[in-house]
Formats: C-alpha cells, sequence, structure tokens
C-alpha cells in the first residue's frame, strides 16, 4: 500500500536536525559558540553526566550547533546518528580507535588518499594496529586477508589515485561473513551521488572539508553509523559489548541496541582523544550542506564536459573517470553511482614533467593548492608538488605519471573552464622544445 | 540481565546498576517490534534514584528467547511471571503503545503487586488497518518504513536519543529492523496483531487497583490523544499531554521523564 515516508533527500538537506530556535525563533541555525552549557540543578548536572538525560554538557563531546550537522549528515546517510570531528582525518581515526587496539587488525584497500595510508601504515601500526593492504578489485584478496583479530574492513567509495570504485555490497558481504564492519570513505561521492549503507557499508566517514562544506573555508569531519551491525553478536568487539571500565562499566550494546558504536565515540573517542569540531566550522558546513543536492549535480555535470573535452584532446593520453568505456571499473560505476562519479579525477599529459608544470603554471581559472571539492575549480601536479621526492620508476609504482595531473571541478561555467584548459594544454605543447 | 520466565532466557536491562535487593521496582515494557533500548534513559534514571529497574525484552524480541506470545494476556501473565522469577513482590508498570496494553492487562491480572500504571503513547482499542496488517504481511521493510515516518512528529526533536548526534528516524528504523531480522518469523505483523486484537480494555481497566497515568504525544498520529479518553475515564487517571508524536521517548525524553515522575516520584 502506499503510505507516508521519510522527507526526501533534498528536503533533508534543508531541515534535518534543525528547527527554529525556541530561545529567540530564529529560522537559521545558530552558532553556538560556548564551551559549557549551565546545569539546571545539581540533580540534573548529574543526570547529565549519568546518561540519564539527553543534553550537552561541554562543547567537546557535543555543542546544539554542531549536533544539527550531525544529525543532518546522518539523515542523508540513512544512518542512525553521527560524530563530527576535527578533520576527515581524525573521523577515520576515530573509527578505528572505538574499534580496534593493540593487536588488532585492519584490512584496507591499497587505492587510500596518501593521509589515510599514512595513518594505516605507519602511525597506527606504532599502536600495535596492523593493516594489509589489498588491491580493491581483489575480491578474493579482501577475504584472504582477514585474520581473526580483524577488526575493520576499510575502503574509499572511489579511490585514490584511479578513482577505483569500491565494489560496497561485495566487500560488505566478505565483512559480514567474518562479523566485521565495512567502513568506506565517501569523501568524493557524498551520500548525493552514492549511500553507501543502501549497499552494504556499515559505518561511513567524510572528510566534511571537501564537497559537504564545498566553499574551501574549513576543516572538518564526519562519522556515521548504520546501526546495522550486531557488534555483540559478532563476538569481536569486546569495546563495544563488554563492562566499559571508563564509564561505571557501561556495556554500550545494552545502553543503545543500534546506536552502541557511537555512544563509545563520542563519550569515549571525543572525551579522550578531543579531536572535536568547533561549533563554527559545524555551522558554515551545515551551508554548503543545504545547497549539497544542486552543487553535486553541477560538479558531475561540469566533470563530464571537462572529461569529455579531455578525452579527446590530442595532448592528453589518458583520463582516468570511471564514466569512460576505458576505466576499468566502468561497468560497476553505472551500477554503483548512476548519478555520477564526482568531480574529482586525473589525467595523463602526453610529456615530461617540465609539460607539466608548465600546464599547471599557465591555467587561470584553476587554483594550484592541495584540496578538492571546493566550488573553484582546483588543479595539482602530483609529480611536482605531493610526489616531488620520487623518482619516474617511483612515480609509476605509485600510479603516477610525470604528466599526471588531478583536477577538482568546480562549478564555474565549464566552458571558461574548457577554454582554461586548452590553453594551458597549449603551453604545454610548447613546453616540449 | 537474564531471568529464567517459563523455561524460557528473559533478558530486562537493569538501568546500568547491578540488579539488587529493594523495595521498589519499576518495569519499563517496550511497544512492537522494539525493545529495552527504547528506555535507556528513564531506566538509568530510576536505577540512579532508588528503584530496582526492569527494561525487558518481550519474548521473540532482542535478547528474550521466543517465540513470541501470541496475545496481551499472554503477554501480561508473562511479565508476571518475571517478576516471580526476579523476586519482585510489587513494582510500578510502565508500557509504551503496545507494551502499555501488557501493562493494563497485568495490572489488571494481579492489582495487588502493580503499584502504580503508566501507560505511554497509548490508545483502547488499539485497532491496527487492515491495510497496514496486509503491508506488514506482504511487506514488512514497507510497513516498517511507514510506521517510522508516521511514528515521528518533526525532524529536529531536541536533544535527541539517546544524545547528540542521533538521527531519530534512522534508529527507530534501524532497531525495527534489527528486531525483525533477528526474530522467528514475521514479527511486525505479529506484534501488529497482537495489538489490533486485544479486546480486554475496558474490562480489565475496571479492575486496575492502583493510580493509573497517561502519557500522550499531541502529534501522536499513530495512537492519536482523543483514542483514549474512554480508557482515561475507565481507569480515573491522570493525563499528561506533551507536544510529540508517537516515539515519544525519543522525541521527548525530559518531558516524558518529568510526566513519569508525575506518577512515579522518586
Amino acid at each position: 500500500m502506499p503510505g507516508p515516508s521519510d522527507p526526501s533527500f533534498d528536503t533533508l538537506a534543508l531541515h534535518a536536525g534543525a528547527a527554529p530556535d525556541p530561545a529567540t525563533g530564529a529560522r537559521a541555525t545558530p552558532i553556538h559558540l560556548t564551551t559549557s552549557f549551565v546545569f539546571e540543578s545539581s540533580e540534573h548536572a548529574a543526570s547529565l553526566f549519568n546518561m540519564e538525560r539527553a543534553g550537552h554538557v561541554y562543547s567537546r563531546i557535543s555543542n546544539p550547533t554542531t549536533a544539527v550537522f550531525e544529525e543532518r549528515v546522518a539523515a542523508l546517510e540513512g544512518g542512525v546518528g553521527a560524530v563530527a570531528t576535527a578533520s576527515g582525518q581524525a573521523a577515520l581515526h576515530l573509527a578505528v580507535a572505538t574499534i580496534a587496539g593493540a593487536g588488532s587488525h585492519i584490512v584496507a584497500s591499497a587505492a587510500l588518499y596518501g593521509g589515510s595510508h599514512n595513518l594505516l601504515s605507519y602511525t597506527l601500526s606504532r599502536f600495535g594496529i596492523e593493516t594489509t593492504f589489498v588491491k580493491p578489485r581483489d575480491i578474493d584478496a579482501w577475504r584472504a586477508a582477514i585474520r581473526p583479530n580483524t577488526r575493520l574492513l576499510f575502503g574509499e567509495s572511489l579511490g585514490n589515485p584511479g578513482l577505483d570504485v569500491l565494489d560496497i555490497p561485495r566487500v560488505s558481504a566478505i565483512a559480514h561473513e567474518a562479523g566485521v564492519p565495512l567502513l568506506v570513505d565517501a569523501t568524493f561521492t557524498t551520500p548525493w551521488l552514492q549511500q553507501p549503507f543502501k549497499l552494504g557499508a556499515d559505518l561511513v566517514f567524510h572528510s566534511a572539508t571537501k564537497f559537504l562544506s564545498g566553499h574551501g573555508t574549513v576543516v572538518g569531519g564526519v562519522l556515521v553509523d548504520s546501526g546495522r551491525l550486531d557488534w555483540e553478536r559478532s563476538g569481536r568487539f569486546p569495546e563495544l559489548s563488554a563492562p566499559y571500565a571508563g564509564f561505571h562499566g557501561m556495556v554500550f550494546t545494552e545502553e543503545s541496541t543500534v546506536g552502541a558504536f557511537l555512544l563509545r565515540a563520542r563519550r569515549e573517542g571525543l572525551r579522550d582523544f578531543g579531536a572535536c569540531m568547533s561549533p563554527h566550522t559545524a555551522w558554515l558546513i551545515l551551508q554548503g550542506l543545504e545547497t549539497l543536492p544542486l552543487r553535486m549535480e553541477r560538479h558531475v555535470a561540469n566533470a563530464r564536459k571537462v572529461v569529455r573535452f579531455l578525452a579527446e584532446h590530442p595532448m592528453v593520453a589518458q583520463v582516468g573517470y570511471p564514466e569512460l568505456e576505458s576505466h576499468p571499473d566502468h561497468a560497476l560505476a553505472k551500477t554503483l553511482l548512476p548519478r555520477g562519479c564526482g568531480s574529482v579525477f586525473s589525467f595523463d599529459l602526453r610529456g615530461s614533467r617540465a609539460q607539466g608544470v608548465a600546464f599547471i603554471e599557465a591555467l587561470q581559472l584553476f587554483s594550484h593548492l592541495a584540496n578538492v571539492g571546493d566550488c573553484r575549480s582546483l588543479v595539482i601536479h602530483p609529480a611536482s608538488t605531493t610526489h616531488f621526492r620520487m623518482d619516474d620508476a617511483a612515480l609509476a609504482a605509485a600510479g603516477i605519471g610525470p604528466g599526471t595531473i588531478r583536477l577538482s571541478i568546480g562549478l564555474e561555467d565549464a566552458d571558461d573552464l574548457i577554454v582554461d584548459l586548452k590553453s594551458a594544454l597549449k603551453a604545454a605543447e610548447r613546453a616540449a622544445a | 540481565m537474564k531471568f529464567d520466565v517459563q523455561g524460557r532466557t528473559a533478558y530486562a536491562y537493569t538501568g546500568g546498576r547491578p540488579w539488587g535487593d529493594g523495595e521498589r521496582c519499576v518495569v519499563f515494557i517496550h511497544g512492537a517490534l522494539n525493545d529495552h533500548s527504547v528506555w535507556t534513559l528513564l531506566a538509568r534514571w530510576y536505577a540512579h534514584h532508588g528503584y530496582r529497574v526492569l527494561a525487558i525484552d518481550q519474548p521473540g524480541h532482542g535478547r528474550s528467547d521466543g517465540p513470541p506470545l501470541a496475545s496481551v494476556e499472554a503477554l501480561a501473565d508473562w511479565v508476571l511471571a518475571l517478576l516471580d522469577a526476579a523476586g519482585v513482590a510489587s513494582a510500578h508498570l510502565v508500557g509504551h503503545s503496545m507494551g502499555s496494553l501488557i501493562a493494563l492487562e497485568a495490572a489488571s491480572r494481579a492489582p495487588g503487586r502493580v503499584a502504580g500504571l503508566v501507560m505511554v503513547g497509548t490508545a483502547y482499542p488499539m485497532k491496527v488497518s487492515d491495510a497496514l496488517l496486509g503491508t506488514a504481511r506482504d511487506d514488512p521493510a514497507r510497513a516498517i518504513a511507514m510506521v517510522n515516518a508516521f511514528s515521528h512528529s518533526g525532524l529536529a526533536s531536541k536533544p535527541s536519543y539517546p544524545g547528540p548526534g542521533a538521527w531519530l528516524r534512522g534508529g527507530s528504523s534501524a532497531l525495527m529492523h534489527r528486531i525483525q531480522e533477528g526474530a522467528e518469523g514475521n514479527l511486525f505483523e505479529h506484534d501488529f496483531r497482537v495489538c489490533d486484537a486485544y479486546a480486554n480494555g475496558l474490562e480489565a481497566a475496571a479492575r486496575v487497583a492502583c493510580p493509573a497515568h497517561l502519557v500522550v504525544g499531541t502529534r501522536d498520529a499513530m495512537t492519536p490523544p482523543k483514542a483514549t479518553k474512554e480508557l482515561a475515564a475507565a481507569l480515573r487517571a491522570t493525563v499528561s499531554r506533551i507536544v510529540s508524536g508517537h516515539a515519544l521517548m525519543q522525541e521527548a525524553p525530559d518531558a516524558v521523564l518529568n510526566a513519569v515522575r508525575q506518577a512515579i516520584s522518586a
């Protein structure tokens, strides 16, 4: 029978988690720049600390403005809740630290953002958490890498740098066979392009710095739980299913059947690691979220035009965009990313490292910097910036050529972007001499 | 905390404190396709204010063994058997929705053992439309989505449950799916048929000897406030009206606590 449903995505992007302020009538979400919240009485204070009442105590743990952001992202992802963090990196760390410790093991896609790779490879290993990296398309490798101490499978919805499309249905099925969650970094796709929970993922995080904010103004992250994994039944997660001495013997899975993970992430992770989001940052990202559907539609439309232009240009050897038939995940992308594959991609310029530099320096509209997901178009040349210490052989091993260029297509008129690229490609061609 | 009730394992959350001795006890009874976790804030509050607390998982729900019981009357007997197993002579019964009918029936069956009755998000009769029962039978996922949308009155209920950052509609949906997937058979349809079939409410109300209190949501589309008038009169109940949908404990946890405290003072 037809019947009521929750509001649609575009409505949630504007309204989820926010209502007119009861104290002032303010329609827009106020910025609650306060560290602390006054208790009504000693009894009220005690009950807040002891989780007998819900409410705010101290802005490292929760804040009204930040909570609106958290609830809105959770709504857009189809989750049970979220925890906002100081950055995307902090969100990844919080996800790991909530369910893993010394002696734990992670299976991760090898196609990761460099910062995530560093955290898993070098930093977490110093704390006794080991990671096995697998090629994301090698489904058998995911299964083979799982050990008795594995706590997490982790990949990016669109991998770095080649936009490998994570086969979330198959990888999540492998994770669930082992009783562990699949965590997805969905920064490049946002919930408008793909909702990983609907495909089987259990946890999602974003660098909200990128498309969720969309304006290149703030750094932030957010970690969302689907509430679907039965941590107790899994038997691998005493952090959630056994008494926690750090909170009066609380058993998180008893406290909240579907919110245990987020309870611990907030009650331990934000309390003790402290990588919280500023309410001012949350407010700015909320401004971005309100127009996320409109912006993502335009980002993708512009990216498609630019990809089509580059793919036909003689100075371009290859464009790595899953909507192109040449991409190894083309078929998978059509299934899992029907709305589009985002607006961040790389292409290979024919020519030398010097020609790549000439291309970058000739661009006028594209900003040369280390970020993606801005409303303005961005560009970076890995061989002369992020990977400049590598020789050509080492670059090749990392999947990066001397002429590899990464673009983040913004919201300008696509024709203007193409004029800018055409001019820079001409400059690169002249630099061959 | 697990008990043996009628030969099967029954689970009850004890409010974050060890189960112990004491005169005063509050039993919280959840609604259809839910479990004890809809009560944890209230349960913690009472457990830390001088009461022993049992927030139960009904048979076949969550951590309690199945099968689910076939009627409100059988569930009421089960609650009374749980009190026996836990060594509780007398308790306040607080129920939500389907759980409120179970509390009512238990209070009528053992008037000497029930110190107070609180019915939250209640109605009598609790009829379910044929269309919804049919959807529950044929497409439980769709029925869950419908009931979830019916049960929440807004998109921003603060301070959220169980705490800030929780998306209530997502939490309620995930809980119903979890309980349904962990159950034997179509528990969603079962629970709604149990509500629909209960016909003893007014007779039960006439036998209730303890004080009764109703807590209703002014925006409740599942059990609208007007559907409580006859019941309230039969129980001679006091009534608290809260701005909330049917998911009262999630949408308005502080207001529900204040209302329950009117009935069960600490």
